[in-house]
């Protein structure tokens, strides 16, 4: 299976399967979730990207019925969310970020008993059990203590686990963070296994590269969807500035050097070259080779490149928290 | 309303987890056993062989027949003589002894003058021992009176005494403090280890995380809090014969009621003491607040309970508030089964409170259990 290799298939149903208006989470004077609308369609595989704190997690419990939702509305599996959560949750598995497994259970007693919740009939239990086991590749592993397993294991224990009664709906949240980019890269070759088979995935990650995964996402910043759509049309779309690698001598002295100059939006250093983000009609070579010249770095070439999801990611939560740092005072003065 | 799947998931899983935690399964096993064997013995409130020393200012027969007198009850133990009565009084001050009894240099002489005085100093500090040594000092003397009043009377010709008291102590003729302290002590040790458990167990999954994904499932909350207690309900029926055995067994204290009523008695104070501890895993929110909640309960059912005091000798605001524990009506009848041979129907006014506090406790339990994040 190859598919973490290239954009999956969209799904031409276009049932929806989970509808949100407006729906909002308070704390107090925080708004963790503030009034974000989308939908999902059956089959897709559906990305919520956004930084620590930006209310991906929040969403998903409001979807899973486990948090009471402060405003407005959300179907998921056919079922509202606020009225009729105890419903959605024979049609949904979710994974949290802990895993949520039971340690000192073996791998074969935690299947069994989320087989046990999810009332799986004695007769088709331990078949379902058995397809479980093989999807992760845990057969081998089926008498060791959870607590023994390394963290790409638990990782896909859990969501066989989450997968064990079959959910219409399956939520992940965050589910591959501090595991190893082998055992990633198996568990989104599981995930897109299941998916074939008709099942919808609602993922939220904070890796960037995993953005390609998806059929559509949407960004969240500070509880506020920032950007929506495939991966394509949001770099299409939401990338208004402009992108130049820069290929020089002692590139983190450069980055260094070039963080925090007017004009230039952002400064990474992914591989062996720079990525500058500038606005569109900066003079980008001239300025780059001037600045980096005069701290004595040889600039070999700077070209304009494609921005990557994760460019048009940090340019767009950059904009956002200025917009809001601008727009803050003002309204206050109102 | 309850799936038996689900209910016996849950079950199973709680039966795992108590099999692979082998130091509470020992704690919870282990401190029973090591309780009631200690505290069983040592706490004792028939005080006797209190360290006692002597001056004799007299040098005199009649003051070491006194003495002897005083040994020979068992109450006291002569562990020295002193040469004067400041000496005595710092023997008792050091802790060298808790009687000091005084005998003035004209004892003999007044002896058989017919009226003597003997000074007992006695260390009130600890009341139960002063109790036990006022009274046996006291009885010491009035026997002899006695004695010498009837040996005149003899002499004289004779009278009979008119009044004649007869006590007999009924359950516990040896008037044996373990009879009462070690049915406390088996109240005591299922309520605090029955309330722990359970107000940690639930605790311990939501600090895990492992609430969070029960939670999403369509497992129900009385599936989940029953599924819970059964385990421990076996768990406690196992604790509960351990320590009767110990305290057959050690303690040699006789079962002269119903084995059956006895254990009926106990899966309903069992259930309670789990309720309760499901009612504290519901507000609180990490373990160590569940253990410091559990503790709070504790208190009161120690003291007040009438595990080690007396209910009756409490002031009326007390036994009201003491009325309000289920150990107190579970210890009455626990009492009374174990000690006295009653049958639970003539317990009842006591067993009632208790089988409508367990269910009661449970469904509170369950109601206030939310599958809700906060």
């Amino acid at each position: 299976m190859n598919s973490t290799l290239q954009h999956p298939i969209a799904p031409t149903d276009t049932e929806l399967i989970i509808e949100v208006q407006n729906l909002s989470k308070h704390y107090d004077s925080l708004k963790a979730v503030d009034g974000i609308t989308f939908d999902v369609r059956k089959g897709e595989v559906f990305g919520i990207l956004g930084p620590n704190g930006s209310g991906k997690t929040t969403t998903i419990r409001m979807l899973c019925g486990i948090l009471q939702p402060s405003g407005g509305t959300g179907s998921a599996a056919g079922f509202d969310i606020l009225k009729d959560s105890e419903k959605i949750k024979s049609r949904i598995g979710y994974m949290s970020q802990k895993f949520s497994l039971y340690d000192d259970l073996t791998v074969l007693e935690n299947l069994r008993f989320y087989a046990g919740v999810q009332a799986i009939p004695r007769s088709t239990r331990k078949e379902r059990v058995r397809e479980m086991l093989e999807l992760a590749g845990l057969v081998n592993r089926q008498e060791q203590l959870t607590a023994h397993l390394s963290g790409g294991w638990k990782q896909r224990l859990a969501l066989s686990c989450a997968l064990i009664h079959k959910p219409e709906i399956i939520f992940l949240d965050e589910p591959t963070a501090g595991v190893d980019p082998v055992s990633r890269r198996r568990f989104w070759d599981m995930i897109h296994q299941i998916s074939d088979t008709g099942a919808t995935f609602l993922v939220t990650t904070h890796y960037m590269d995993e953005a390609e995964q998806f059929n559509r996402l949407l960004f969240m910043s500070q509880g506020k969807i920032i950007a929506e759509g495939a991966p394509e049309t949001i770099k299409n779309e939401h990338f208004h500035n402009e992108l130049w690698k820069v290929e020089c001598d002692k590139p983190a002295r450069a980055l260094r050097e070039l963080q925090g100059l007017e004009g230039i939006t952002d400064v990474s250093l992914p591989g062996n070259a720079l990525h500058v983000t500038t606005a569109k009609s900066f003079p980008a070579p001239e300025v780059i080779q001037r600045v980096l010249q005069k701290s004595r770095i040889s600039v070999y070439s700077v070209s304009k490149t494609r921005p990557s999801l994760e460019d048009v990611f940090v340019s767009l939560t950059t904009l956002a928290a200025d917009g809001q740092n601008g727009n803050l005072p003002a309204e206050e003065t109102k | 309303m309850i799936n038996w799947l689900r209910l016996f998931a849950v079950v199973n899983k709680e039966f795992i987890h108590i099999r692979r935690d082998k130091l509470t399964l020992g704690i919870i096993l282990g401190i029973p056993i090591i309780q009631l064997t200690l505290f069983g013995y040592a706490v004792n409130t028939n005080v006797d062989h209190i360290p006692t020393v002597v001056c004799d200012l007299s040098n005199s027969r009649e003051a070491r027949l006194f003495v002897d007198r005083m040994v020979n009850t068992s109450y006291f133990d002569l562990v020295g003589h002193v040469g004067s009565f400041e000496e005595a009084r710092t023997a008792i001050d050091q802790e060298h002894a808790k009687v000091a009894v005084l005998f003035k240099s004209d004892y003999s002489r007044s002896v058989k003058r017919g009226s003597a005085e003997i000074g007992v100093l006695v260390d009130a500090s600890d009341p139960l021992l002063a109790s036990s040594a006022l009274s046996a000092s006291a009885q010491v003397g009035l026997d002899m009176n006695i004695e010498i009043i009837g040996e005149q009377l003899t002499a004289t010709g004779g009278v009979t005494a008119p009044y004649d008291v007869r006590v007999r102590a009924l359950y516990n003729p040896d008037l044996r403090s373990a009879n009462y302290i070690v049915p406390g002590l088996i109240g005591v040790i299922l309520t605090m280890t029955m309330v722990l458990v359970t107000a940690v167990a639930i605790v311990r999954e939501r600090e895990s995380g492992a609430l969070e994904a029960l939670i999403t499932t369509p497992v129900s909350k009385a599936e989940l809090m029953i599924g819970k207690i059964i385990p421990y309900v076996v768990v406690g029926f196992i604790q509960m014969s351990l320590v009767l055995l110990i305290a057959m067994k050690v303690f040699d204290i006789q079962l002269r009621g119903s084995f059956v009523e006895l254990y009926a008695i106990g899966f309903v104070f069992i259930i309670a003491s789990l309720g309760v501890g499901m009612v504290i895993s519901t507000i609180a929110k990490t373990q160590i607040q569940a253990m410091q909640m559990a503790f709070f309960f504790f208190l009161p059912n120690i003291l007040l309970s009438g595990c080690m005091f007396p209910v009756s000798s409490m002031p009326w605001i007390i036994q009201k508030l003491s009325h309000a524990l289920p150990l107190t009506y579970f210890l009455i009848t626990l009492r009374g089964i174990l000690l006295k041979g009653s049958a639970l129907a003539n317990l009842w006014e006591f067993v009632w409170p208790l089988a409508l506090f367990a269910p009661v406790i449970v469904i509170i339990g369950i109601l206030r259990f939310s599958k809700k994040l906060s």
